[in-house]
């Protein structure tokens, strides 16, 4: 077990290279550089000369690019040019935004796609499953933000439910409340995104009962006189739950990807809407950062996938 | 002479009929046969005669939307047909032990094969756990497993073919069942593994005096286990006697194609071997009336055959549907001269 953990986290080494390399060139790739817009017309280029040159943007590319790996390790990842803070503290606030509204919106999927794929596969063919498949059809059809502002019309606006932006309430105060309040503030887009990422959860292990049910091994299990509702939680159910397991890491990826939308419409102070920020202000060092880290959430989501699954499929253990 | 409770399983008049396109097709149709104490009673037939029907008939173990199982399978008085789920929960596994064909595909790849085994238990004894473990263990040793206390610590992918099989076998005997359905044990195994999961059958049996319905398309593995052999076609039983008569007194065409169809001498290159020509008909397309065997042997006049083929006994205990063994012969040999000559080889 720990073995392949071992194993799965030197493989990342190389991985971890190939993003790095990719992601420097292509922020050296963009136009422009840190000191673009930042100088006005009367400048001396003398003076912007001196700049760049103090700024290492003169030196051989590997030693940009060397010089830039040795920062991250110090875990420096620039000056945002913007908002003329540390990159690294401005990501960490909005970090830990992100990070609990993804964990939030992880749980309501799970909450919601598990009893809905277990549904869908024991009902296929009766009225529960086919309306379920309609639902993923249409979930998995419209797109995100349609889903996020109909919401916010809906559950915000005209109910008003709930606060429609921002992570926290101006007048909450004392350690519950502020909680509280932050929790508030994420249960609207949490509960959205959920519902429009259970897709491949549900059709995951709708398939895998479908498939399962049939197998030899759970007419064996039938066979030895085991009761129904056992071969079905022992036997198929756990089998047909291997997917989501390796699914997990894709869901991983699709919420990060995701939270760019989600946090951007909700104006959610998070990640995502820090990556739109930065494009639209043309915040170079903060954007590079920020890809970087994707890069390196999505290859630990992957890893997880797979720690996972060595717990789980006993197959997996052995190679 | 057997006594009444010698007898295991009583098949009366069993219909085994799948719903295709909305419509009943008898797989197994008009199925009688029975089951002894000490008996291994061999079901053979190619691919699609209804030998596997018959097994998952027995124990139950079908798509009841899409199966319609009649007439009677008593086990003890007890009609085994439509009896409720939780009735036969408590007979499946305890008193009815099954082997399946593929050992992989047969057991859980999640779950340690020692647990597997010890489910069995968990349902039809009230062993505790330490007692459960104690007993697959003992089973593991019965059914010939090195290491029974590593082997049940593995999962089935760590095993090879015969290794699984011999897990399954334990599974179905665990709880000492009075009959052991055997559908295809050897099947997926190679040669040498056959020989050694054969004898460990026959070995259960002789120590636990319980029947076995070992159903095979193998004639070599009915040969070397069988007391009782019933040859099915297209559904139908068609012939039906004991080991020895089968093989050297056979009359029905089918069983004596099948005979002629199987290598003698197993160094002879040059041997040729009996080709039966024709596929067997498929559910939907199978004739309802006349001799079902009648197209393959299109040589015989249909004269020969019954109108509607029943099942004759010609000697004691030895059952043969439709008359047309009489005048049947091989395409490239003479008619037999003497209808009653029941040996024409």
């Amino acid at each position: 077990m720990w073995k392949t953990v071992l194993r799965r986290l030197l493989i990342m080494i190389p991985q971890l290279i190939v993003l790095s390399i990719i992601v420097f060139i292509l922020a050296k790739m963009m136009p422009g550089d840190p000191f673009t817009g930042l100088i006005n017309p009367n400048t001396d280029p003398k003076e912007i000369a001196r700049l760049r040159q103090a700024a290492g943007l003169n030196d051989p590319i590997w030693v940009q690019y060397f010089r830039w790996v040795g920062n991250l390790f110090h875990g420096d990842l620039g000056t945002s040019y913007v908002q003329h803070v540390s990159v690294t503290s401005l990501i960490a606030d909005r970090a830990v935004n992100t990070f609990w509204l993804s964990l939030l919106t992880v749980v309501i999927t799970y909450a919601l796609a598990i009893p809905m794929g277990i549904t869908a596969g024991r009902r296929e063919g009766h009225w529960q499953g086919t309306l379920i498949q309609i639902f993923n059809y249409i979930t998995f059809a419209i797109p995100g933000f349609v889903v996020y502002i109909l919401g916010i019309w809906l559950f915000g606006y005209t109910l008003g439910w709930f606060p429609i932006s921002g992570s926290v309430s101006g007048s909450a105060s004392g350690f519950f409340p502020v909680i509280w309040s932050r929790f508030y503030h994420m249960l609207l887009p949490a509960i959205l995104a959920a519902v429009i990422s259970t897709t491949g959860t549900v059709q995951y292990l709708r398939i895998g009962i479908l498939d399962n049910r049939v197998e030899d091994y759970v007419r064996t299990a039938r066979s030895k006189g085991v009761p129904e509702k056992v071969v079905f939680n022992k036997h198929i159910l756990r089998n047909s739950l291997l997917p989501i397991a390796a699914f997990f890491g894709n869901t991983i990826t699709g919420l990060l990807s995701g939270s760019v939308i989600i946090e951007t419409v909700f104006n959610y102070p998070g990640m995502g809407q820090l990556f739109m920020d930065s494009i639209s202000q043309r915040d170079y060092t903060t954007l590079t950062a920020l890809i970087l880290l994707y890069g390196i959430l999505t290859l630990i989501g992957n890893l997880l996938s797979d720690i996972i699954m060595s717990i789980v499929d006993p197959r997996i253990r052995i190679q | 002479m057997e006594k009444q409770s010698d007898l295991l399983l009583d098949i009366q008049h069993l219909h085994t009929a799948y719903r295709l396109q909305g419509k009943f097709y008898d797989a197994a149709d008009d199925v009688n046969l029975t089951l002894k104490r000490d008996e291994i009673l061999a079901i053979v037939g190619e691919s699609g005669c209804g030998k596997s029907t018959i097994a998952s008939s027995i124990i139950g173990l079908y798509d009841h939307q899409n199966t319609k199982v009649t007439g009677d399978i008593l086990y003890n008085e007890l009609n085994l047909v439509g009896l409720n789920e939780s009735l036969f929960n408590k007979i499946r596994g305890d008193k009815i032990g099954m082997i399946f064909q593929d050992p992989l595909a047969s057991l859980n790849p999640l779950m340690r094969v020692g647990d597997q085994v010890a489910e069995t238990l968990y349902y039809h004894t009230d062993m505790d756990e330490k007692a459960r473990k104690a007993r697959v263990i003992e089973l593991f040793n019965q059914v010939g497993m090195p290491n029974p206390e590593e082997m049940y610590m593995m999962y089935p992918h760590e095993l090879s073919g015969g290794l699984r099989q011999r897990v399954v076998i334990a599974m179905a005997i665990a709880c000492k069942p009075e009959i052991i359905i055997a559908d295809e044990p050897t099947t997926a195994l190679d040669v040498t593994i056959q020989a050694q999961i054969l004898d460990l059958l026959q070995d259960i049996q002789k120590q636990s005096h319980s029947g076995i319905v070992l159903i095979t398309h193998d004639l070599g593995v009915v040969a070397e286990t069988a007391d009782e052999v019933a040859v099915m076609y297209a559904g139908q039983i068609v012939e039906k006697s004991d080991v020895k008569t089968i093989f050297e007194h056979p009359l029905h065409p089918y069983t004596r194609s099948l005979l002629n169809s199987m290598p003698q001498n197993e160094g002879d290159s040059d041997e040729e071997l009996l080709v039966i020509h024709g596929t067997v008909p498929s559910l939907k397309n199978m004739p309802r009336t006349g001799d079902r065997f009648a197209a393959r042997i299109p040589w015989i006049p249909a004269s020969a055959h019954e109108e509607n083929p029943q099942v004759h006994e010609v000697e004691p205990g030895h059952w043969v549907r439709c008359t047309c063994w009489k005048s049947f012969h091989f395409e490239d040999q003479p008619a037999p001269q003497e209808v009653n000559s029941v040996s024409g080889e």
